[in-house]
């Protein structure tokens, strides 16, 4: 799937980080689990890895450690 | 939306500094002396508000005022007295942290028993709460992104090309209708306030005009460079899990459709940017000039130290059932969409 309609064959660059969200060079597509696709097509994309966002597939800074002050 | 007029109004004076400031700019009186401007309270109404005033210029001026007055060497003078006074009451009483990864740290987490205004908002807040801190906060959202747009082109390589990205991003990624000084007039429009820009500059308190102030003051100048990164970083690193919670108090207070929209945007948007910045940015900057570190670091504490001091501002007048505006909002709501 071309990362962009512009592209001229670039490789999409992916981030990954030992806690956080993936980091995608976007605009992306993501298909998920049920086969139903959401899209976005923000210059970089935060895709949840820890499975807690309330807007996955995107991040929400869910997965910050949790503290009592 | 109305067309907004490009030129506000200029703001009623809060003392004698303020006071001069605007007769200078309207050509009927001379600048402040400089024991009236060492004698005023640094985080009072008249000094913020004077320093805001000559911040304006530098943005969008103001109606029947000249332009030049942006350049004008006896105005410069007695902006860098109160910046002066400002940034050394801010260096003085910030608490501070002694690296960039210690200040970025303490952000980094989500306190499970939050204090701030986006918790009271969320978990209390009523609609006439939400109507204020909007009415507040447009004096910034209304400029959004606009004072760290000074910064670009003082940084180089990874620094310049991330902040630019996310300004880009700030600015509606191309798009007229995305421009989050837009999406935020919406989101006042839902809450049937005036989305005239600068229109609540009279209501808005010290404390406010304080956090605008610190963009303004990092953002114009290049020896603050560091400072002005460290400050980007904490506001959108805060953002996100804020955003949330501003987003459930607009759900629930009914504020409508726009309001909501504006804080959902800013979940994803700044969960984007907070990475961004501190890789790239933060970075970047201290790859090129290690030097900065402690700056960033001061950006970063400086901020938490102003906008600590709005929220208790904020909180303490809501928890006596005060308005926290100098002039309180009509209570009655006209929707103009």
């Amino acid at each position: 799937m071309p990362n962009s309609p512009s592209d001229s064959g670039q490789p999409c660059r992916i981030r990954v980080q030992h806690r956080g969200p993936l980091l995608v060079e976007g605009p992306v597509e993501v298909e998920l689990e049920d086969g139903s696709t959401v899209a976005s097509d923000r210059f970089r994309v935060a895709l949840c890895t820890c499975r807690r966002s309330r807007r996955y597939p995107w991040c929400d800074t869910s997965h910050r450690e949790r503290t009592r002050s | 939306m109305p067309q907004d007029p490009r030129e506000p109004q200029l703001p009623q004076a809060r003392g004698p500094v303020s006071a001069a400031v605007q007769e200078y700019l309207l050509g009927a009186g001379p600048l402040p002396p400089d024991e009236t401007v060492a004698r005023a309270d640094v985080y009072g109404d008249d000094l913020q508000l004077a320093l805001y005033i000559c911040y304006e210029l530098h943005y969008r001026g103001f109606a029947g005022v000249s332009s030049d007055l942006e350049w004008d060497p006896g105005l410069l003078r007695t902006r860098a007295a109160l910046e002066h006074r400002f940034l050394s009451a801010l260096r003085t009483d910030t608490p501070g942290h002694d690296s960039v990864e210690d200040a970025l740290a303490g952000l980094l987490v989500e306190p499970v028993d939050g204090t701030g205004v986006s918790h009271f908002l969320s978990k209390e807040g009523e609609l006439w709460h939400v109507r204020e801190y909007a009415a507040q906060r447009s004096l910034y959202h209304l400029k959004e992104a606009d004072p760290h747009a000074w910064v670009l082109p003082r940084l180089w390589g990874r620094a310049k090309a991330g902040m630019a990205a996310v300004e880009f991003d700030e600015f509606g990624g191309g798009r007229a209708d995305r421009v989050h000084a837009l999406l935020f007039a919406n989101l006042m429009t839902d809450l049937g306030l005036d989305t005239t820009y600068g229109h609540y500059l009279d209501a808005a308190c010290a404390e406010m005009l304080a956090t605008v102030n610190l963009m303004s003051l990092l953002g114009l100048h290049r020896s603050l460079r560091g400072a002005l990164v460290g400050h980007f970083a904490a506001v959108e690193i805060t953002s996100s899990p804020g955003s949330r919670r501003l987003a459930e108090a607009m759900r629930h207070t009914g504020a409508g459709a726009a309001a909501e929209h504006f804080y959902d945007e800013h979940v994803e948007a700044d969960a984007v940017h907070e990475q961004v910045v501190r890789h790239e940015v933060i970075g970047g900057l201290l790859a090129e000039e290690p030097h900065l570190a402690a700056d960033v670091a001061f950006g970063i504490d400086v901020t938490g130290h102003v906008e600590d001091r709005l929220a208790d501002r904020l909180l303490r007048d809501w928890a006596q059932g005060r308005s926290s505006l100098r002039t309180p909002l009509p209570s009655e709501i006209h929707h103009i969409s």
